[in-house]
């Protein structure tokens, strides 16, 4: 079972080396000498109980927050600023509720160059993008509505096509399924899957999660992080031949996985 | 010009009573043509009409019955006369109290937004402030307003100066509360993106302030015209406290209800406007009544 990615050079892409952080001084480390490497295109997903700076990996990685210890390095440069190629996705779906579906993908072009300045001048173009990426994830026709039209599941769909609608080289996902239900949530699992495939080689994706299933499903590596202060406890890799259907999650090697993950975060959890 | 406002300060009770009659009789018209199911909607805007015209005929009925005193107590008969007998200094005064709450309500809104912008925006200036301003507020301004004549004399600028003073304080507040609870995630997405600060205001501090903004006018025009109405009543030879001061010096007791008549009715009208304009500048900030139409 080898990756069919695995022809392309790996280059890492996100590399977090000895990072520890904490939000007040001299309070408690939200994360302790996190060592982490994600390689360009790759699909990792970061699995932890609720509390272990998951978020703050998130906010790290991006640039919204500095270490006080250790290096963070995206895309070969040491981040200083907001990493400003990341396209960021939450729980809550964060849409504007002023704007329609439509404006609300608009809203990176209008931030992000070189689209910002093109944006006034090759409006019809990017309308056209925005809408082609809402009908793949099956969004045809809703940019019109109010984001309080739609239901959570397709709020959460125009999220992640606002996450990727600039093209970022690189997307945090934060629990972005976390408050659907089970079957949008599958649905949504083959959305990203997809996504992700499209780009191939050329969009990495964070997933920050605590769905074991959802990470084994989706992702190429997974880490595993202790209770806080998080460090990293655990990292493998999930060898599954893309395209993967979501019938492979009911396989016994699928289960195997997703039971070994679980053994070693009961373990962290139990020793903390 | 000088005719038009002869005829408008001579005949606005009649307009005033037209217009009531006309509004309840397309309101009937409106019930007796629905069906069965939209009459009950219908009967509900009926119902401020109902209960208003009730409360006054019980007032008049009371009045009547025990037989007040207009000296103690005018009953509402008594007040529409008085207000047709003085319709033209009560119109005259309206208009003075009108524009000089409106005055004070304007600046009170560019200072208010300028100060609530400033607030929300900078954290430093916020806590640094906030204090203040809360000391300022619970300044009751009647005091001010000696100072106030001593400063500019007896006039409509103290007037404007009160209406402004204890109107802008809830227009701060909720400009500076809209800009300072933008969500950590939203705020967070457009950081990623590389947004200035700037930025993030105009994208999402500002728009996001409005239905803030516009409920804090609702407050605002009604403190506004307190304030006219005070300053009028200590310092002015104008508007509707100017006109009650001298009435109470007279101990014109009918004269005095129907200065508060017109004080109300002109209350109730700036108020619906400014309800209006929330609810045409941010429709979608009430789901409901959007998704209706």
């Amino acid at each position: 079972m080898h990756r069919s990615e695995s022809a392309v050079p790996l280059r890492p892409f996100v590399e977090l080396t000895g990072v520890s952080h904490t939000y007040a001084t001299g309070g408690t480390l939200a994360v302790d000498g996190l060592d982490i490497r994600v390689n360009e295109g790759e699909f990792a997903a970061v699995v932890g109980p609720s509390g272990c700076g998951k978020s703050t990996l998130m906010k790290l990685a991006t640039g919204l927050q500095f270490p006080q210890a250790g290096a963070v390095v995206v895309d070969g440069q040491e981040v200083r600023d907001p990493v400003k190629i990341a396209g960021m996705a939450f729980q809550a779906p964060t849409l504007l509720p002023w704007r329609t579906t439509l404006e609300n993908l608009m809203l990176p072009l209008e931030i992000v160059e070189p689209h910002r300045s093109r944006l006034r001048r090759h409006k019809a173009e990017y309308v056209a993008k925005a809408e082609a990426l809402l009908a793949s994830v099956g969004l045809e026709g809703a940019g019109s509505k109010f984001p309080w039209q739609l239901s959570g599941g397709m709020q959460q769909r125009a999220s992640l096509c606002r996450a990727l609608i600039h093209e970022p080289k690189l997307l945090m996902l934060d629990e972005p399924f976390g408050a659907l239900d089970a079957f949008t949530r599958e649905e949504l699992w083959c959305v990203i899957r997809d996504l992700h495939a499209r780009m191939a080689g050329t969009l990495t994706v964070i997933l920050v999660t605590h769905d074991l299933r959802e990470a084994v499903f989706l992702a190429d590596r997974i880490f595993c992080m202790s209770s806080r202060p998080g460090k990293i406890i655990a990292e493998r890799e999930v060898a599954f031949p893309r395209p993967r259907d979501i019938e492979i999650t009911y396989k016994p090697e699928f289960s195997d996985i997703v039971h070994d993950l679980r053994g070693r975060i009961a373990h962290a959890r139990s020793t903390a | 010009m000088d005719a038009l406002a002869d005829f408008l300060l001579t005949s606005w009770p009649m307009a005033l009573v037209i217009g009531v009659v006309g509004y309840i009789a397309y309101l009937l018209y409106k019930v007796i043509g629905a069906s069965a199911l939209d009459r009950t909607k219908l009967s509900l805007q009926l119902a401020p009409l109902f209960c208003t015209i009730g409360t006054f005929l019980v007032w008049e009925l009371l009045c009547k019955a025990f037989a007040v005193s207009t000296f103690v107590l005018p009953a509402p008969s008594d007040i529409a006369i008085a207000i047709w007998q003085f319709r033209r200094q009560i119109g005259f005064h309206s208009f003075h109290t009108a524009w000089m709450t409106l005055a004070g309500f304007g600046l009170a809104v560019a200072f208010g937004i300028a100060l609530g912008l400033l607030l929300g925006a900078s954290r430093f200036f916020y806590a640094g402030f906030y204090p203040l301003l809360v000391g300022f507020n619970s300044i009751p301004k009647v005091a001010v307003v000696p100072i106030l004549v001593i400063w500019f004399g007896v006039g409509w600028l103290p007037a404007v100066l009160t209406a402004f003073m204890i109107s802008f304080f809830p227009i701060v507040v909720n400009v500076a509360t809209g800009l300072a609870t933008i969500e950590p995630e939203t705020e967070d997405v457009l950081k990623a993106l590389g947004a200035s600060k700037l930025q993030i205001m105009t994208k999402v501090g500002i728009p996001r302030s409005l239905p803030y903004f516009f409920g804090s006018l609702k407050v605002a025009i009604t403190l506004a015209y307190v304030g006219s109405v005070i300053a009028e009543y200590n310092a002015s030879r104008y508007g509707i406290g100017n006109l009650m001061a001298r009435a109470s010096a007279d101990f014109n007791v009918p004269l005095l209800f129907a200065a508060l008549i017109a004080l109300a009715i002109l209350g109730v009208a700036m108020y619906m406007a400014t309800v209006w304009l929330e609810n045409r500048m941010t429709g979608w900030a009430q789901r409901s009544s959007f998704a209706a139409t």
